[in-house]
């Protein structure tokens, strides 16, 4: 067991976080924006089980359970709506969905 | 054993690098394997063996292969987003992001050095928390799981005059 | 048995509940069933409680059934209070009665129509406010009523909506009568502010006290209410509605129109006749309203080619009578008329719908005749009915209710010579429009042909009705001949006794009563020579008159006075006022919004990923702001 020191745990998170974000603005094909999507999570679920442990607590760890429930079933939903998406669209790219406009 | 950690986490984010800046989306999956993995490596350093196995078996195994699952199912022809992905592209949500990295690297900066209580955290002790007093959150999950169950095998269906209709003229203006 | 006695104003409404929620799942015959059935067990419920208050009358001979308290404020508690006296179980008996049979009429008159269900839903609607307004005991509760007759009628002359002009004339009854509830509404501001309580009885008992004989107060007061039942009973100057009003299905102006909703301005002054007789004033006022009335919608009757505008104007010159009687203290006389006049009028009006729909929908008589031999039952019926309107003497009812509206005004110190007269013209003017309206839609040559002959239920209460006004008379017959007071003496428990007879006046009684009779029996004989005999004389009085019955049939032109001195001003203002610093004002609002709409809509770009980047963005100012703190 080694004694990490919570910043670069929490470095490392946030650094996860920020690419999961950018892959989300940059990507187009609507998979890799739900895989993005996971980054992001699993990235809050690391922050969470880093603070946990560095307080020898279990809560940080009960959250991160709880972000894996949560994960599964978006990502349960989220794949349903890619299908119905490409059985729209015939494609993957997210900007041919935009007849919602103002 | 720090520099274990150092080396994993470096692993993990060349891993998710690859993931949103490889073309292919089934390359890219793997690459999001690889970092999940090492994140799980992570965790079973610093003392979450429980957490550690949990990332393995239900992000990297179960979750992974639902996204190869579709993949599979919608079989479309190698969609390469080589086109889409121009560097002009990357400036603007580069900068967002480099400067949110930045805020959160400061608050974290900003927070006194504490020394921490280290210690492995045996699984029963998780156990015994969740369906202590964790116990609402615990049924409360469940039943997310089971609307998320109804909402994708609703979201799914094919049939014409379903919750989606086809775009086909006078759809919207 | 007084238990019962908030089901006769609630079955109508749950008829009216069951009919509006479950519109769509009943069938026509259901829906009629429903309707009658809950109309007629009112009635029947309304009978027995007539029977047993004569069986076993309760103290006081008045019985007031606390249902809920329904505004309970802290000085003034307002009970959602049915009472019964002789005056309001006369007035509910009618309404039931004639409602159930005009409902049982209406389930085959109305068959085919689209909207059959919402005919009943609204009719059954219409008779559980009519109950609502009779039976309350304290004023809220009887506006509660008087509104929602007013709404029925509303919805029920627009019933064919679809017809842009039935909506005109719908919106018009409304506004019209609007006046008249305003004016209503005020009295009963001023009556609260003056005597402190809603409560009718206690308004009753109170006035006396605090109001000396003759005060303004009172005076002011009962000219109020008269505006309220003048507008309600459609008696000059707020007659102009009820014409127009004939555009709503004819069952509905047998009911609404004629029989029982334009009575309820008879019934408000019938019942505050407390107030009124403070203020000998104000009853010559209401006497006067009525003479007036009488004579110029009478002269109206008289030139009118749409049957139901004849018998529209009638019912103004009908009401003119009840107000007449009202107005010299006959409040007896009145109600013994609003009894028969429901009767007879009801069922001229159904017999008219019945001639109407015999002769696709023609309404006009000029293009009607001949239709004695071809239609026998309707033909007997009208003539019954009109005879009652004519006031025929001896043998039908109308005319024992005029005649004692007619002694009584004689005899009574509000009356006097000058009113008889003029009711006298009135009753001639009566028997010649009547019989006019006879000779011209069921003798001479026939001119549009007979495509539908009513049915068994329409000719069943047809006959009834018939019957009943023939016969319906005998429960008040003059002094002279019989001396028969059943109404009056019912009635005495409630409301003063009518006019007290002086002894010793046989002869004169005898006199008025011939001459009644004959002006009546030689205006009837008169125009059946006139129409019946082809004599040229009717062409000549027809052109030499031109003038006067196209203004006459205009209804002295009142329509054009109130469009030129009232709607035409109004328009005007409104259209110059369209502009002012005022709407400029709204304007820049509108426009604001319109601007920032548009902006805030351009945002909404229908791209996921932009939607991504404005949250991050705005993620990170907050985090920003955080951190600068």
């Amino acid at each position: 067991m080694t004694q990490i020191p919570l910043e670069h745990g929490l470095l490392l998170a946030s650094a996860l976080f920020t690419l999961g974000l950018l892959g989300f603005l940059v990507r187009r094909n609507l998979i890799i924006m739900l895989v993005c999507v996971e980054i992001m999570l699993n990235a809050a679920g690391l922050a969470f089980v880093m603070a946990g442990a560095h307080w020898g607590q279990v809560d940080g760890q009960i959250m991160f359970i709880f972000i894996l429930t949560m994960a599964a079933a978006e990502v349960a939903v989220g794949l349903a709506i890619i299908l119905q998406f490409h059985w729209r669209y015939q494609s993957l790219d997210v900007d041919q969905a935009s007849t919602m406009k103002g | 054993m720090n520099w274990m950690f150092y080396i994993v986490a470096a692993i993990t984010l060349i891993a998710t690098v690859r993931v949103i800046t490889h073309p292919n989306v089934v390359y890219a999956l793997l690459y999001f394997v690889v970092s999940l993995l090492s994140v799980a490596l992570i965790f079973y350093m610093i003392g979450a063996p429980f957490v550690a196995a949990l990332e393995v078996i239900i992000y990297a195994g179960a979750i992974l292969v639902l996204f190869l699952f579709v993949i599979m199912m919608l079989n479309f022809r190698e969609e390469h987003e080589t086109h889409w992905l121009r560097k002009r592209i990357w400036a603007g949500p580069g900068v967002l992001c480099a400067a949110l990295l930045a805020v959160t690297i400061a608050f974290i900066a900003q927070g006194p050095m504490v020394s921490g209580f280290y210690r492995t955290i045996e699984p029963s002790e998780v156990g015994n928390a969740l369906f202590g007093p964790y116990l609402i959150a615990v049924q409360l999950a469940a039943l997310l799981l089971l609307s998320g169950l109804v909402g994708s095998s609703h979201l799914r269906r094919h049939e014409r005059g379903s919750l989606l209709r086809k775009p086909e003229g006078g759809d919207s203006q | 048995m007084y238990d019962l006695l908030w089901l006769i104003p609630a079955l109508p409404f749950v008829g009216f509940l069951i009919l509006t929620l479950a519109a769509r799942s009943l069938s026509q015959r259901v829906a009629a069933v429903i309707a009658c059935g809950t109309v007629g067990v009112s009635a029947v419920l309304t009978l027995g409680m007539i029977a047993g208050f004569l069986w076993n009358p309760p103290a006081d001979y008045a019985h007031t059934v606390t249902l809920w308290q329904w505004m309970p404020l802290n000085s003034l508690e307002i009970a959602f209070n049915l009472r019964i006296d002789a005056l309001s179980l006369v007035m509910a008996s009618v309404i039931t009665v004639v409602g159930f049979l005009i409902h049982l009429y209406s389930s085959e008159y109305m068959q085919g129509d689209e909207a059959y269900t919402r005919f009943f839903a609204y009719l059954n609607l219409f008779v559980g406010f009519m109950l609502i307004l009779v039976m309350a005991d304290n004023f809220a509760l009887l506006l509660l009523g008087w509104e929602g007759v007013g709404l029925c009628s509303y919805l029920l002359i627009g019933f064919w909506y679809q017809k842009p002009e039935n909506g005109f004339a719908a919106r018009k009854a409304f506004v019209v009568t609007r006046i008249g509830d305003v004016s209503l509404l005020v009295a009963v501001f001023l009556i609260f502010s003056e005597l402190g309580t809603l409560q009718l009885s206690e308004v009753l008992a109170l006035a006396p006290d605090r109001w000396a004989e003759g005060s303004t107060t009172a005076w002011v007061v009962s000219l109020l209410l008269l505006g309220g039942a003048v507008g309600k009973s459609a008696q000059l100057p707020l007659q102009t509605w009820l014409p127009d009003a004939m555009a709503g299905p004819t069952p509905v102006s047998a009911l609404i129109h004629a029989a029982t909703m334009v009575t309820a301005g008879v019934y408000l002054i019938a019942r505050m006749h407390g107030i009124f007789e403070l203020s000998p004033s104000a009853m010559t006022v209401v006497a006067l309203v009525g003479t007036v009335t009488l004579l110029t919608a009478g002269c109206a009757a008289l030139v009118q080619s749409d049957i139901k505008r004849v018998l529209a104007y009638s019912t103004i010159s009908q009401l003119g009578y009840m107000f007449l009687a009202l107005g010299v203290g006959a409040w007896a006389g009145a109600l013994f008329h609003f009894m028969t006049h429901a009767w007879f009028k009801a069922l001229l009006f159904l017999a008219a719908g019945s001639v109407i729909a015999a002769l696709h929908h023609e309404q006009n008589i000029h293009r009607m005749g001949g239709l004695r031999k071809r239609l026998p039952v309707l033909f007997w019926t009208f003539v019954a009915g009109a005879a009652c309107l004519a006031a025929l003497p001896l043998v039908t009812s109308g005319f024992y209710s005029k005649e004692k509206i007619l002694w009584d005004v004689w005899i009574s110190p509000l009356g006097g010579p000058w009113f008889w007269s003029a009711a006298i013209l009135g009753a001639l003017i009566t028997a010649l429009y009547s019989t006019r309206l006879i000779m011209l839609v069921f003798f001479g040559e026939a001119k549009t042909e007979v495509s539908h002959r009513p049915g068994k239920r329409s000719s069943f209460v047809l006959i009834v009705l018939a019957v009943w006004s023939l016969i319906g008379g005998g429960i008040e017959v003059p002094h002279n001949f019989g001396h028969l007071t059943l109404l009056s003496n019912f009635l005495e428990t409630a409301i003063p006794a009518s006019v007290e007879l002086p002894p010793g006046l046989d002869l004169q009684l005898w006199i008025l009563l011939l001459v009644a009779s004959a002006i009546v029996t030689g205006g009837v004989l008169a125009t059946v020579w006139l129409y019946g005999s082809g004599s040229p004389l009717r062409q000549k009085i027809s052109d030499r008159t031109s003038g006067l019955q196209r203004f006459w049939l205009g209804g002295w032109g009142f329509d054009t006075a109130y469009d030129r001195l009232l709607v035409q001003p109004i328009v005007w203002l409104s259209q110059i006022n369209r502009r002012d610093g005022v709407d400029g004002l709204c304007r820049v609002a509108v426009s604001l919004g319109r601007t920032g709409h548009f902006l805030l809509s351009t945002t909404q770009q229908g791209r996921l990923r932009r939607y991504a980047i404005g949250i991050s963005a705005g993620a990170l100012a907050l985090l920003i702001l955080m951190l600068l703190q």
